[in-house]
């Protein structure tokens, strides 16, 4: 049953990665198809007991990064995206290697684990994972608030002036 | 519970679903979309391995992974609106100054 629930989602993740990657056309309806790949990953991850970064996915993720993508993509009007034909050469070898890349990378993957760890109750609900989070990684916790501020800054000034 | 290998196998995946979208798309925004779908992969192995050794880290760097996820969109948008007044286009190959 679980595993049946992993492979549905499974299936529309990469369905919806699929359809970012191959809709030349329209850029909305390919950030649409990615937001189903983000909330196929986030259902993955409550599987994997994953619950808090679950429900940051669907927030952050689904909710916010893509909601940026859509509101660029419409204020520069791109339903119709310009192509520049460059050739078939450089798909077809990208293609070519990215499968050459996966084979063997799901060849080498049966047998590369040991036996799973017996999981402590509980586990990867908020409350363990704030408790990880505010006392063995909070120096982590502090540079990343650190970091989203510089960024911000950074899209307001990049936002807001022409470069030369 | 879910086999590793599994969620590890869709993570590959997704990733060379990604670099594919990178090396092959000419518009920035797709682009973009792509790092993303391939910095997500990342996070599927992260909160995989995290449940497979019982350690919470896998999780915590998924947060962290989301968090700069936010940061880079936030400064790659605004990077693809400067270039967009600029040149009127978000094709990759007409933003080529630096190339030699």
């Amino acid at each position: 049953m679980t595993l049946g629930l992993f492979y549905f989602f499974a299936f529309v993740a990469i369905l919806g990665a699929l359809g970012m990657l191959l809709n030349t056309k329209n850029t909305v309806a390919g950030a649409l198809s990615l937001v189903a790949t983000m909330i196929a990953l986030g259902a993955i991850y409550v599987q994997l007991d994953a619950y808090l970064i679950g429900a940051l996915q669907i927030m952050v993720y689904a909710g916010a990064i893509l909601v940026l993508f859509l509101f660029v993509v419409m204020l520069l009007n791109l339903r119709h995206d310009e192509f520049g034909g460059s050739g078939w050469a450089k798909p077809v070898l990208a293609t070519l290697g990215a499968l050459a890349l996966g084979a063997g990378f799901l060849s080498l993957l049966p047998g590369a684990f040991d036996p799973p760890v017996a999981l402590p109750a509980g586990f990867g609900g908020y409350r363990l994972v704030a408790e990880a989070l505010f006392t063995d990684y909070v120096l982590a916790f502090e540079v990343t608030s650190l970091l989203l501020l510089g960024a911000m800054i950074g899209a307001v000034i990049l936002a807001k002036r022409k470069i030369d | 519970m879910i086999p590793i290998t599994h969620s590890i196998a869709l993570s590959g995946i997704l990733f060379l679903l990604g670099v594919l979208g990178v090396l092959t798309r000419r518009n920035l925004i797709a682009i973009l979309m792509s790092i993303e779908l391939m910095l997500n992969a990342v996070n599927l192995a992260l909160v995989a391995f995290s449940q497979h050794w019982a350690d919470y880290a896998g999780q915590l760097f998924a947060v962290m992974v989301i968090v700069v996820a936010a940061a880079e969109v936030a400064v790659g948008l605004g990077i693809v609106i400067s270039l967009f007044r600029n040149r009127e286009s978000v094709n990759v190959e007409d933003a080529s100054l630096l190339k030699w």
